[in-house]
């Protein structure tokens, strides 16, 4: 790579948010390169992993019709709540599997797969993917707009007319290019653990009751965080199960449990064991979650860059929505590049309109609807572990069939929630979670 | 069906690290900045924490060195120790490009 080269713009990083911007971009006809510190995109990702079929659509229409390495399409969701002898499960099954285009609502991955066929959209559409390389900085021109990025290579200093930030989680780049606002505190991050399980398809589909092809996702709270603010997951694949656990790192600095440990223990819980017996670890991993929302998100554009997906914190927790996000942001960014580039403005000013395009879609409305939600999680693990377990009392006893008149049963519950938690304390409970979730 | 690692059978972090594939550097891409400060401030309230919450058990505490020792080819690159080190003494950086962690489904 020589001094002079110069891009209409560089993405860095080829995650969802990264190869969107790039695909947009290139299939415009700008000149694009996209940046990637791994040797193939995936080789550095890990994610639960439900990726959602409209947003990556936007970005490659039909996307479903070229064969892509998707897992499973999602046709159960559960919710379990936890304690370690029982679970209370919600949940729907569906035949609405995909939106009347055909288009799937939401399908399992394996990101190491994923990504490298999601780049290579991006490189259809014209955008010139760079893999084992790592930018490092960004650089600046006499105006004080970003005008490119310095990579670990010799002589590795790109120009651009605009750089947009698609590094992830804890990002570096944020920082050199001053968007960054107050520095990240640890209870902004989450810290996921996985294993990828190997069991055959059929013994999935048995298990799993599923029709070939289609999947389930287990979302479980309660004891499987023990006492940690967060939640534990099972999804199916073709041929494996994801199984991992993800909590903030504000609750593991003080408890000093090992991540590891709280896998190995949620592996254990009797509903969780029967469903990976006889399976294989095939792979164990581990990624941090930017879980700081609205109000810990840095900047989101300057002269000459922009910055999207989890580089901005652009996660929805309590959806487990992130993969989304960063396509749609990425897809705005690319857009927004693309405008300025037939303007031939890429000042502060021009590139304002991704900020506004985002506050205009689910992304942000969806991030300020929960703003409050992740100084709560961290405030109040307990709430993890109280309400699981005084559910999974009260429904035991009713479903427990010894004689008591079910009139008695009712008040030996609420002499239950009312040991465990007096009743200004009940009230304010729900309201505080009412509040932040509503 | 039978298994290698079976899913069910307990298993060590050092079990699972042996689940992956790394592309390996000479040099370091973790340090940390002011060691002094896992000797004995850390040791205090926060108990050395980047022992416990790193998934790869890259820091271990080596009291006959009285210090900090970093395994850092396990290093998967989550980025957990950029916030979680109370002290933020812990200096990581990206491997260079195309090292370190290379997983194979993610
Ligand atoms: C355990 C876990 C479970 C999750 N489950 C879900 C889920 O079920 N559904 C969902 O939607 N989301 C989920 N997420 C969140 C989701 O993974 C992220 O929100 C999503 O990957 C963000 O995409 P991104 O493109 O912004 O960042 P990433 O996917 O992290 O991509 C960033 C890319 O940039 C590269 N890179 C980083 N720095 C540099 C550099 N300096 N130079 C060059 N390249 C660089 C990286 O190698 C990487 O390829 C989960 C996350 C975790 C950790
Ligand atoms: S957490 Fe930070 S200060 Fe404490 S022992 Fe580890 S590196 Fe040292
Ligand atoms: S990045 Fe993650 S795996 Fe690597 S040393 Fe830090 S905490 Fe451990």
């Amino acid at each position: 790579m020589s001094n002079a080269e110069k891009f209409d713009a560089i993405v860095v990083g080829a995650g969802p948010a990264g190869a969107s911007a790039a695909a947009v971009m290139g299939r415009a006809g700008l000149n694009v390169v996209l940046l990637e510190r791994g040797d193939v995109p995936g080789a550095k990702n890990v994610m639960g992993g439900v990726m959602y079929g409209r947003m990556v659509a936007d970005v490659v229409p039909e996307f479903w019709k070229a064969d892509p390495p998707l897992e499973r399409v999602v046709a159960e969701e559960r919710m379990w709540l936890a304690t370690p002898d029982d679970v209370l499960s919600v949940g729907q099954r569906t035949t609405h599997v995909t939106h009347d285009d055909g288009c799937p609502n939401a399908f399992t991955v394996l990101r190491a797969k994923w990504d490298p066929w999601f780049a290579a959209r991006a490189e259809d559409a014209g955008a010139f993917l760079v893999p084992s390389t790592t930018a490092v900085d960004v650089l600046w021109d006499d105006a004080g707009n970003v005008c490119g990025v310095r990579t670990g290579r010799e002589d590795g200093d790109l120009y651009a007319d605009a750089v947009v930030i698609c590094d992830g989680v804890n990002s570096f780049l944020a920082k050199r290019a001053r968007l960054e606002g107050h520095p990240p505190e640890p209870h902004h991050l989450a810290l996921g653990v996985k294993e990828v399980i190997g069991l055959p398809a059929e013994v999935i589909e048995s298990r799993f009751n599923l029709e070939r092809g289609q999947g389930t996702t287990i979302e479980i709270y309660g004891s499987v965080t023990q006492g940690h603010s967060g939640y534990g997951f099972v999804y199916t694949n073709r041929d494996s199960l994801s199984l991992g656990v993800g909590v903030l790192v504000s609750h593991l600095m003080r408890t000093k449990r090992t991540p590891y440990d709280l896998l190995e223990q949620m592996k254990q819980h009797p509903m969780i064991r029967p469903l990976i017996a006889g399976g294989d670890v095939l792979e164990y991993s581990a990624h941090a979650i930017p879980e700081g929302g609205y109000d810990a998100m840095p900047r989101l554009y300057g002269g000459g860059v922009l910055i999207a997906g989890d580089a901005a914190m652009m996660v929805n927790g309590l959806h487990r929505e992130g993969s989304n996000l960063a396509a749609a942001a990425g897809r705005m960014a690319g857009e927004t590049v693309v405008e300025a580039h037939r303007r031939n403005d890429f000042s502060a000013r021009s590139l304002a309109a991704y900020e506004a395009k985002l506050r205009d879609s689910f992304v942000v409305k969806d991030l300020v609807k929960y703003r409050h939600l992740p100084a709560f999680a961290d405030r109040r693990p307990d709430l993890f572990e109280i309400y699981p377990r005084l559910m999974n009392r009260a429904v035991h006893e009713m479903l427990t069939v010894d004689g008591l008149p079910k009139r008695d049963k009712q008040r030996k519950i609420a002499r239950d929630f009312l040991a465990a938690r007096r009743p200004l304390q009940l009230v304010r409970d729900l309201y505080e979670t009412w509040k932040v979730i509503r | 069906m039978s298994a290698d690692r079976p899913a069910d059978a307990p298993m060590r972090v050092e079990d699972k690290l042996f689940t992956l594939r790394w592309k390996h550097d000479k040099q370091s891409h973790i340090d940390i900045t002011a060691p002094e400060v896992c000797v004995e401030t850390c040791r205090g309230e926060w108990q050395r924490p980047c022992t416990t919450f790193c998934p790869a058990k890259v820091y271990e505490w080596q009291a006959e060195q009285e210090k900090i020792v970093i395994y850092f080819e396990n290093c998967v690159e989550c980025t957990t120790c950029l916030l979680g080190c109370p002290y933020r003494v812990i200096d990581w950086r990206h491997p260079r490009g195309g090292y370190g962690i290379q997983y194979k489904n993610g």
